[in-house]
């Protein structure tokens, strides 16, 4: 019996109108991912990686086509129904990391946990050991601005799992890291995805992210311009 | 509760940029609170004063009487009618006769208002009981106001010449004598005004028995007294809540700069926020936040600011306010310009609804303000937020 994917991309366009031009920036996508991938999206500046992310994470809509994200149809949902989607199934990690600069790093990935409603003693054990899982626990009464980058990132990550979520949705996660950095982050994604199903898809043109990556999807202007499989095995770099 | 909880931790959490807001508007509170219990203060002095020196429980008085119009005097006088004879005579009540004179201090002349008291009375709060001095022979025994005094140059002791026309309109004149020089802050009983025994008034003008108005004690009901027309404590201190009104626009403008110098601040933060924390509104919406929970937070935030100022305030303004209620507050010397009776020292008065009613409008207004600026964000897109752009 076949899994019904994860998501769905039919025939999807992304076009900005500016004045009398019409930029193309998703010119008819195609794409089916299955549950636990660990995907990414590369290509240039200006390929349409973001523009696909951010549909992907219902935060922006498709002109045509159409897109289905863990079964509903990101066309036709409400403000209300795309951010309830978010907050029970998906989680983002950014390039600029953005951590609430007031809260601590507990608080922060605290955070998702209390929008979904879950008691305190539930809270503390599920940040804890999202904390464990990125190796912060020790920074857990920190502040943002006392963290370095790769930290700073280790706990976005941490806050994008710890409600686990079905999808996480990663912008240039190692952009602004150092390569040691950018293995640890990779390595902890990885290890995420491998130990709880997770499946996490990447807009990346890091070399360093495209060797960890099983899938990659190269976009040229807004077109899928290829979609390849690494080995059944995923053999890490 | 989550939007009101993070609401608190986002609040707390700005460190001095909060404390900042709070303290501009807590001295809003304060200060908005001071100049308002002020004006309570005034207006409350000036009646009970009034109330004190002059009004007593209301007057009751020739219907020909006019206090604005001394052309009515030489026909506003008559015979005390019965029941307010008798509740003068249990002390509940005071009569007084009013009549045209002028006096000649050291050869100059002054057109005054002659009235005439018991001196043994307690309704009105004046020193009436110098008037009984056996001291100055055949002179008038006179009190005066300090207003009086320093208008004409009299002081305790001297003596000057007293004009009246009696009931038949003849002119005579005697020595009178200055007993006593009394303080009062309400000036329509000092300035212009000579007060004597009733009893000698009312030889000198031969009417006796009559009086012109009679003063009730406070809590006494006003009788029947015929065609004598009782004015009501009410319908005294008409005139000056007209006058403390108008002196309220002037302390509402203060008041309204305050507020609007909090709002400002308030204002100001809110819209620094909406363009300073627009990747934290775009990481909100990517976690699960609408743009409606967004606002609401962001209100909330500003509503937490005003309460926290409420909090602050009291720590410092109920000690402060509560010492200058109690030692008052210096007036300058030319107070009687005012226009109504205040003493040296103003005793604001803060009462619970004007604390409350305070609070409760820089609250609303807060909120207002707090959300005025966020229904930008109903625009932003979380795309735009998240890369710090404003739709």
């Amino acid at each position: 019996m076949t899994e019904t994917p994860l998501i769905v991309t039919k025939d999807l366009k992304k076009i900005y109108s500016m004045g009398p031009y019409r930029l193309e920036a998703l010119a008819g996508i195609n794409l089916t991912f299955a549950r636990g991938e660990f995907a990414g999206l590369v290509g240039p500046s200006g390929s349409g990686k973001t523009t696909l992310l951010n549909i992907l994470g219902t935060l922006d809509v498709p002109t045509e086509g159409s897109v289905i994200v863990m079964g509903r149809a990101v066309e036709s949902l409400s403000h209300k129904e795309a951010a309830r989607l978010r907050n029970r199934h998906i989680g983002f990690i950014f390039q600029t990391f953005n951590l609430f600069p007031v809260y601590s790093v507990y608080e922060n990935v605290e955070f998702p946990l209390l929008l979904l409603g879950d008691p305190p003693a539930e809270r503390r054990r599920k940040v804890m050991a999202a904390l464990d899982w990125v190796r912060l626990a020790d920074r857990a009464k920190s502040r943002p601005a006392e963290l370095s980058g790769g930290e700073s990132q280790r706990v976005a990550i941490a806050r994008a799992v710890v409600k686990r979520p079905d999808l996480v949705l990663a912008d240039e996660p190692t952009a602004n890291l150092d390569a040691g950095n950018s293995h640890t982050i990779l390595q902890t994604m990885d290890d995420l995805n491998r130990e709880l199903g997770t499946t996490f898809l990447f807009a990346t043109h890091d070399a360093k992210v495209m060797q960890y990556l099983r899938r990659k999807i190269t976009l040229v202007d807004g077109r899928v311009a290829s979609d390849e499989t690494a080995a059944a095995s995923g053999a890490r770099p | 509760m989550t939007l009101l909880k993070l609401a608190i931790r986002n609040t707390l959490g700005a460190g001095l940029r909060t404390w900042l807001n709070v303290f501009v508007l807590s001295l809003s509170f304060v200060l908005i609170i001071f100049t308002q219990g002020l004006i309570q203060g005034m207006n409350k002095q000036a009646q009970e004063a009034m109330i004190a020196s002059e009004v007593g429980g209301g007057h009751v008085q020739h219907p020909a009487y006019d206090p604005y119009d001394p052309l009515t005097l030489p026909d506003a006088h008559g015979p005390v009618p019965a029941p307010l004879a008798a509740l003068a005579s249990s002390g509940k009540a005071v009569p007084v006769l009013v009549a045209q004179g002028t006096i000649y201090p050291e050869g100059r002349l002054f057109t005054v208002q002659v009235k005439g008291i018991e001196p043994g009375q307690a309704v009105l709060n004046l020193p009436t009981s110098f008037l009984a001095a056996p001291s100055v022979g055949d002179a008038i025994p006179v009190l005066i106001g300090t207003r009086m005094a320093k208008t004409t140059g009299l002081k305790k002791g001297d003596t000057f010449s007293l004009q009246w026309r009696d009931a038949h309109g003849t002119f005579d004149a005697l020595d009178a004598a200055v007993v006593e020089v009394f303080s009062t802050s309400v000036q329509s009983v000092d300035s212009g005004q000579v007060w004597v025994p009733l009893a000698r008034l009312r030889e000198m003008t031969g009417l006796a028995g009559e009086a012109t108005f009679v003063v009730l004690a406070p809590g006494t009901p006003a009788p029947n007294a015929g065609n004598w027309v009782f004015r009501s404590r009410d319908d005294f201190l008409a005139d000056l809540r007209a006058l403390v009104k108008t002196k309220t626009v002037g302390s509402t403008m203060v008041y309204m700069i305050f507020l609007a110098l909090a709002m400002l601040a308030i204002f100001d933060t809110q819209v620094l926020s909406i363009f300073r924390r627009r990747r934290e509104m775009g990481t909100l919406m990517a976690l699960g936040f609408t743009r409606g929970r967004v606002i609401r937070l962001f209100t909330l935030e500003g509503l937490f600011n005003g309460i926290l100022a409420a909090l602050v305030a009291a720590v410092y303004g109920i000690p402060l306010l509560s010492w200058i209620a109690r030692t008052g507050w210096a007036m300058p010397g030319d107070v009687d310009t005012y226009g109504f009776a205040i003493g040296e020292r103003l005793f604001p008065a803060f009462s619970l609804g004007l604390v409350a009613g305070t609070t409760i409008l820089v609250l609303l207004t807060t909120t207002v303000v707090a959300f005025l600026p966020t229904r930008r964000i109903a625009r932003l897109k979380p795309t735009d937020a998240l890369r710090g752009r404003t739709s």
